[in-house]
């Protein structure tokens, strides 16, 4: 009996922890698949995934498709740059028409917050958010709270730090939600422009100082900053944010020695991370990469394999 | 609709009429059109066809200094005639329709053609405001005079700030030529360019908010400016604690500055954007509670001198978008007195001072005619079952838009006639 009965997955936010639970162990038998040298299984074999991405993504959605053809399912991309949408296409025409080629799982990615449940809205095929604008990213937050509990065992109590441009990022909200439901606690860290205190009511700890941030953390999750919020915008430039909020050899010190590293990729080297830190003994950076692909066949699998007994 | 020739009784009616401070029952007589007698019950003169108002409420006719009817230019959205219509449906008798039309209002030929219009509609009085700058692009100050004289009631650039204070001090001194207010849609653009307001509503869908702030700092300068200048501000839509708190402070001062607030400003909070439902998105957006109840203190008090809807029609296409790039604004002209009835039952706003915000409030600070029941006044009338239990459902309601977040919110009172100038302009 799954614990996992969802038609969609549009967000972490209200997931309880058996869901979260299930998904991750899911997760990890999948991840036994994709370690055989046949990495292949019949279990969605004649089923369609559509990986409709409105916003450029090459990871997340190389590793949306290959959970897809590990499972044996049909794999197809659609990216909106050069599709109808530059015709001026409405986000509600273009996934009704997608849905009317009648795939069962529609992953969407898309620059504003909210869409994936709005498709979810208008079509039959089951949904899966990959990232909607700034608001959550509940893939990522799988695999990274996938990657932390292989690191720290059982997530209860453990102390997680999220920095770097929080306001701005799906993948800190996820994170928040999941982490909190698995019973952690959670703290972000970033310039006061780029932390509102309003997320404390998230439930977070909130925090301007990466040492406080750092100091008796079990994990460290460092996010990228976007260069348009470094012109001044938000922040003086890439160099003051790298000196204060940068993870180096030198914060390093600051950190447990048993504390890992984590980074929803890609990488800006020698900003949010110095290269010997990304690539450094305590990164878990790669097996993340790794954990996403085995989330995503889990997920494609609750959502679609399933479905036989709805349709018949 | 049948109307007697504009001479008939209204019988045994509540009249509430907050300019005289009436609230009994009276026969009230209209000859012609005006408001001939407002009489204690008594024995009717024959010949003289009447409305039985037992049960009923009779109030004046409503007077909204704030929608947008679309026309020129959206008329897929809204004309002066529907949107007319949708005001007498209301309960509205006369309306002020805002001037950032396609083309915005900026000349007097646009003024004359909205004043036609509403001649040609022949329901609730539609009064024309004029912009305050010339395409509305915050620049170059209209032609205050020859707007007036064609009929502008108030100037405004509604739906953009004036971001340029030279430009705004300008305006405010200018509009004493003719002596009519500015009404200003304060929304510092360097703080704002979210799509809701900014707290932990927004925090949490991760949507880009607009702080309280961007609404005060403008508010706090245009209030100085009209110490300064002498001239007459009137702040549209206001929605925070501090705008509040500031129009309240200022007017203990003297100086000549009112306000409006919406329906919605007083019965939503943010949390109405949940679900990133576009018809909880407007300009100025749905605040937190304290707001929220900061607005309904400010109509308690005086603070706040008017209701006032910003009807703003959207057609589907505009509303069914990703919540960042839907349009701004809700309908609102047929539930605005459900929604005030509700403050009046649930939150303690008094009946009397309800209806004063509807009707004589607006009148007095705009210098509008009518307001009030009173002898000689043209009969703008408007009668209300005040027990009548009903569901609002968009797709029966006059204007030709739908976007409502008040969709199957269940009401009680609803006004079952309306007339202008002591003709019917709406039935039940």
């Amino acid at each position: 009996m799954s614990a996992f009965t969802r038609r969609h997955l549009l967000g972490l936010e209200g997931l309880t922890r058996d869901e979260i639970l299930h998904l991750l162990d899911t997760a990890l038998a999948m991840r036994e698949v994709l370690r055989r040298s046949v990495k292949k299984v019949p279990t969605l074999r004649g089923k369609g995934v559509v990986n409709l991405f409105f916003e450029n993504s090459t990871r997340t959605r190389m590793s949306f498709e290959v959970a897809a053809k590990v499972l044996s399912a049909d794999a197809y991309n659609v990216s909106a740059s050069g599709s109808s949408a530059a015709k001026g296409e409405s986000l509600v025409d273009t996934a009704r028409n997608l849905d009317a080629m009648r795939p069962d799982v529609i992953v969407v990615r898309h620059s504003s917050s909210g869409a994936a449940a709005m498709v979810a809205r208008h079509v039959r095929a089951a949904v899966v958010n990959a990232g909607d604008g700034q608001h959550e990213h509940p893939t990522q937050a799988l695999l990274d709270a996938l990657t932390l509990r292989e690191a720290l065992g059982s997530l209860e109590n453990k102390r997680i730090s999220i920095v770097g441009d929080v306001l701005h990022s799906r993948v800190a909200r996820s994170n928040a939600f999941a982490l909190k439901a698995l019973g952690a606690h959670v703290t972000f860290c970033g310039p006061p422009t780029l932390l509102p205190t309003s997320l404390a009511s998230m439930g977070v700890g909130i925090t301007h100082s990466l040492e406080t941030a750092l100091r008796d953390a079990d994990a460290v999750m460092m996010l990228r900053v976007q260069s348009e919020r470094m012109d001044g915008a938000y922040l003086p430039g890439a160099r003051e944010y790298s000196r204060v909020w940068g993870l180096g050899l030198r914060q390093l010190e600051w950190m447990r020695p048993d504390a890992v590293i984590l980074h929803p990729g890609p990488v800006n080297r020698g900003v949010e991370l110095a290269p010997e830190v990304a690539d450094g003994p305590r990164s878990v950076i790669l097996p993340q990469v790794e954990n996403g692909v085995a989330v995503r066949m889990a997920v494609l699998y609750l959502l679609a394999g399933g479905r036989e007994e709805e349709r018949s | 609709m049948s109307d007697n020739n504009g001479t008939f009784a209204i019988v045994g009616a509540r009249v509430i009429d907050p300019a005289s401070g009436v609230d009994g029952v009276r026969n009230v007589f209209v000859r012609e059109g005006r408001v001939q007698g407002i009489e204690a019950p008594g024995p009717l003169p024959a010949g003289i066809p009447a409305i039985d108002g037992t049960g009923l409420w009779l109030v004046p006719g409503f007077i909204d200094l704030h929608v947008h009817l679309r026309e020129p230019g959206e008329e897929h959205k809204e004309t002066i005639a529907t949107g007319a219509r949708s005001a007498a449906a209301g309960g509205f008798t006369t309306v002020v329709a805002m001037p950032n039309t396609k083309p915005a209002i900026d000349n007097a030929a646009l003024v004359r053609f909205v004043r036609r219009k509403s001649d040609e509609a022949g329901l609730c009085r539609v009064l024309p405001s004029a912009a305050i700058t010339v395409g509305q692009k915050g620049e170059l100050i209209t032609e205050f005079v020859e707007l007036a004289e064609a009929g502008a009631v108030c100037f405004t650039d509604d739906g953009k700030p004036v971001a340029n204070a030279g430009v705004m001090r300008r305006a405010l001194e200018y509009a004493r030529t003719v002596d009519l207010p500015i009404m200003v849609h304060e929304e510092e653009p360097a703080l704002s360019g979210g799509c809701m307001h900014e707290g932990d509503v927004s925090a949490r869908l991760g949507l880009k908010g607009i702080p309280g702030a961007a609404e005060d700092v403008m508010v706090h300068r245009d209030i100085v400016l009209a110490e300064l200048t002498g001239g007459r501000l009137h702040v549209a839509h206001i929605s925070t604690a501090e705008s509040v708190r500031a129009v309240r402070e200022a007017k203990k001062r003297g100086i000549r500055v009112t306000a409006e607030a919406t329906p919605h400003h007083f019965s939503l909070t943010h949390e109405a954007v949940e679900g990133y439902d576009t018809h909880a998105k407007m300009a100025p957006p749905l605040r937190a509670e304290l707001d929220r109840a900061a607005v309904l203190e400010g109509l308690k008090d005086g603070t706040i001198d008017a209701i006032a809807t910003d009807h703003a029609p959207h057609a589907v296409v505009d509303k069914e978008l990703e919540f960042d790039r839907a349009a701004n604004g809700i309908v609102g002209l047929e539930t605005a007195l459900g929604l005030t009835l509700r403050a009046v039952r649930e939150q303690g706003l008094p009946l009397m001072r309800a209806i004063e915000t509807l009707t004589i409030g607006p009148a007095r600070i705009f210098g509008l005619e009518g307001g009030a029941i009173r002898t000689g006044a043209p009969a703008d009338l408007t009668l209300i079952d005040p027990s009548a239990k009903w569901v609002f459902d968009p797709k029966n309601s006059y204007s030709k838009s739908k976007n409502s977040p008040f969709a199957g919110w269940s009401f009680e009172g609803r006004v079952v006639r309306t007339f202008v100038a002591g003709r019917e302009v709406f039935r039940l």
